[in-house]
């Protein structure tokens, strides 16, 4: 079963996602999400963050986030669906949430070079 | 095949909503949705870092729209709930030791506070410097 092999690379990276998940996006989404829209802090200048997003460093530490976070987001989903709304159609899930988390880290990979590298 | 004899009772969709503690564990599960979306929108952040001004404007506005902003409010609990259980778990999931010794839940549980503060303060530093 080719399944069975696949489960603890899975969980390794849904275990670092959660990590990543735990640490990172607390600040990130009270910064990005509420205090600047909200103006309870100015925003930063669009030439410092596009320095920031241009450092090959961030590039890379960005991505190894993003896609940690989507398998972490994939997988825990994945089992919500079996152990919550207990779906039975458990392939096919598998297949949906893994494939989504796998589309959405190439667009990631697109994002960050292409405004990266300008 | 003994399997196909066993009774199993039908357990409802709603299992989890009269006890505290599956209550908790699903909502945990369901942070999952929220940490997806804000991935997608830190993306879309980058992307218009990467256009320009007009664009980054754009997404400011974007992100102060009301939809917006009470999306992310939601996802702010969510985060928060994922944050709380996942350092609460790590001492169980993890046998940690120092000179041989286990050490104790509350120590490892507050180290990963201090490496919260740490992180958020070097973010902090790192977006608005």
């Amino acid at each position: 079963m080719t399944k069975r092999r696949v489960e603890p690379f899975v969980w390794l990276m849904f275990s670092g996602g959660g990590v990543v998940a735990a640490v990172f996006l607390p600040v990130l989404v009270f910064l990005f999400g509420l205090a600047y829209p909200l103006g309870w802090l100015s925003p930063p200048d669009r030439n410092h963050l596009s320095g920031v997003v241009g450092n090959p460093l961030t590039i890379l530490v960005l991505l190894g986030m993003f896609v940690l976070l989507l398998v972490h987001s994939a997988h825990r989903f994945r089992y919500t669906l079996y152990d919550g709304l207990q779906l039975k159609a458990q392939r096919t899930i598998a297949v949906l949430c893994y494939g989504a988390a796998a589309v959405t880290s190439v667009a990631a990979v697109v994002v960050l070079l292409s405004a990266g590298l300008r | 095949m003994t399997d196909a004899r066993t009774y199993r009772r039908p357990v409802s969709t709603w299992w989890w909503i009269g006890k505290r503690t599956y209550f908790v564990f699903v909502m945990r599960e369901l942070s999952s949705i929220f940490i997806a979306w804000f991935v997608v929108f830190l993306l879309l952040l980058v992307a218009a870092v990467g256009r320009g001004g007009t664009a980054y404007q754009g997404f400011l506005d974007f992100a102060a729209s009301p939809l917006i902003v009470a999306v992310n409010v939601v996802t702010f609990l969510f985060v928060v709930l994922h944050t709380v259980t996942w350092f609460s778990l790590t001492p169980k999931a993890m046998d940690v030791r120092s000179g041989g010794r286990p050490v104790p839940a509350w120590a490892v549980i507050a180290s990963q506070y201090v490496g919260l503060a740490v992180v958020s303060v070097c973010v902090l530093w790192l977006v608005t410097r």
